[in-house]
């Protein structure tokens, strides 16, 4: 199965910061509130959480794309 | 500084763009564009893009990308095809493109033509800035012409440093809408109204007019393996005579100073690559030659081909401070890091300029900022500031130690050495 990368559209977003609440390990916000993702697939341990997070970005800026 | 005073013949090796302009003037006419270079050579598409492909050409309008790769691109495509001629030269440091419109507009619009054979499309757009004094040349330049040529269209961009930006301009000419948007899809699949685009500078289809008539053994008669040919350059700053020159690719960068009358003062640094561009300390940039891969070799790029010099009692961070201002102000908005990251940085610079950072605070936070910021944005915009802010404090060292100990800097007043304007 094909590793799945997250992705955030960087116009898209904004900075509604959820995806750092739901999957810290991999998302973390710059002062001014946009994700700074983890580099790498994302581990089977977070797939679901990732998942998550990807459904609640209200700006469907978060996707998950697999290589 | 208009284009006609801008340009100089290169009293170098091989002048090909501008060869021969000094005796004759601007060649508006048709005619006497054919006198001199010959008629367009009836190569069928394939055979063009093979013979770019052998000539190594690369793109002149920043990114280096190697122009037979972007034809074969669009050439794939499906459906109708354009060209979009880029002319809008959104980079103040830069120059070269309105010159080369000036004095051989035919040269585009022939390298036009080839590039819509190349690809197969059967419409183009030649696209300046609203109101450019180019318009009327080109628009005459176009009457000139015979008939049986694909119809190009002059399309005006606003006058904004990122609506030149390919995504923007392919948007522009799409929905009139001159702002970035994300990359993939690139313009070769899906550009200006969905159909698959070629945007090629200007000066690159300048280039394939003269590798089409001459061949792509001639073409490489001047340059490196990996940068060949000849390029429009424009030197600004602390030179006698600055202005658009071309030049061999490999020339050594004090070589290209010196075409451009030489230093007028002690010089401490050169900004390449325009001004989302890199800084490169005195003396090591001398001997750097002008190519793509040596610029790379020290994380520049070759940008748009512009040099400034700035002299030794000029503050590079004051200098560099107000372009992160203007970098900062012609962002398009639409991506934080980008419309937040970039004042945020234009600002801790000029904390550093005004001698305002005794305790080291904003310095320590200016590396963090420029540390997330790269990488982030639709366009490269934000790279383009970040890389420069970094260069920075990096050439700058001594400069950033001395506002730290709180000398502010009367530099941060006086006239700019790198045009924002």
């Amino acid at each position: 199965m094909a590793a799945d990368r997250l992705k955030v559209g960087p116009i898209m977003c904004h900075a509604h910061g959820l995806c750092a609440e739901l999957l810290p390990e991999m998302v973390r916000l710059d002062e001014w509130g946009y994700p700074i993702l983890a580099d790498g697939p994302v581990p089977p341990v977070l797939r679901s959480d990732a998942r998550a997070a990807v459904a609640a970005c209200p700006t469907l800026a978060l996707r998950l794309r697999s290589d | 500084m208009t284009a006609l005073d801008a340009a100089r013949l290169p009293p170098t090796d091989h002048p090909r763009l501008l060869a021969g302009w000094a005796e004759t003037g601007a060649i508006t006419r048709y005619s006497g564009h054919r006198r001199r270079y010959g008629p367009l050579p009836g190569l069928d598409g394939p055979r063009l893009i093979e013979l770019v492909s052998r000539s190594g050409l690369r793109g002149r309008g920043g990114a280096g990308f190697p122009t037979a790769r972007k034809l074969r691109a669009v050439a794939d495509g499906r459906g109708r095809r354009i060209v979009v001629a880029n002319g809008c030269e959104g980079d103040p440091a830069s120059a070269k493109d309105g010159v080369l419109l000036e004095l051989a507009p035919h040269l585009v619009l022939d390298g036009i033509q080839l590039a819509a054979r190349a690809v197969g499309a059967n419409e183009a757009i030649l696209a300046v800035h609203t109101g450019s004094r180019l318009l009327r040349t080109l628009a005459a330049a176009l009457r000139d012409r015979g008939t049986g040529e694909v119809p190009v269209e002059l399309a005006e961009v606003p006058r904004r440093y990122v609506a030149s930006e390919e995504s923007a301009l392919v948007n522009h000419l799409t929905s009139g809408d001159a702002r970035p948007t994300v990359t993939p899809p690139r313009p070769a699949r899906r550009g200006v109204r969905g159909r698959p685009t070629l945007v090629d500078n200007v000066e690159t289809l300048a280039h394939i007019a003269l590798i089409a008539r001459h061949g792509d053994g001639w073409f490489r008669e001047a340059g490196t393996r990996d940068s060949p040919g000849t390029t429009l350059v424009t030197v600004g700053g602390a030179v006698a005579l600055p202005g658009v020159y071309e030049i061999d690719l490999g020339m050594p960068v004090a070589a290209v100073l010196a075409l451009a009358g030489g230093p007028v003062e002690p010089l401490q640094a050169v900004q390449i690559g325009g001004l989302g561009g890199s800084w490169l300390p005195l003396p090591y940039a001398d001997g750097m030659p002008f190519t793509h891969e040596d610029a790379r070799a020290v994380e520049a790029g070759l940008g748009v081909a512009a040099l400034v010099a700035l002299p030794v009692r000029a503050c590079g961070i004051a200098e560099t401070a107000r372009v992160l201002r203007y970098l900062a102000d012609e962002s398009a908005g639409q991506c934080g890091p980008c419309m937040f990251g970039l004042p945020a940085v234009a600002d801790d610079m000029a904390v550093l300029a005004d001698g305002a950072d005794r305790s080291g605070v904003v310095v320590r936070r200016l590396q963090e900022r420029l540390g997330v910021i790269p990488g982030r944005g639709a366009c490269a915009h934000p790279d383009g500031a970040v890389r420069l802010a970094a260069g920075a404090l990096r050439v700058f060292a001594a400069d950033v130690a001395r506002h730290a100990r709180g000398d502010s800097c009367t530099w941060t007043g006086a006239p700019p050495w790198l045009p924002t304007a």
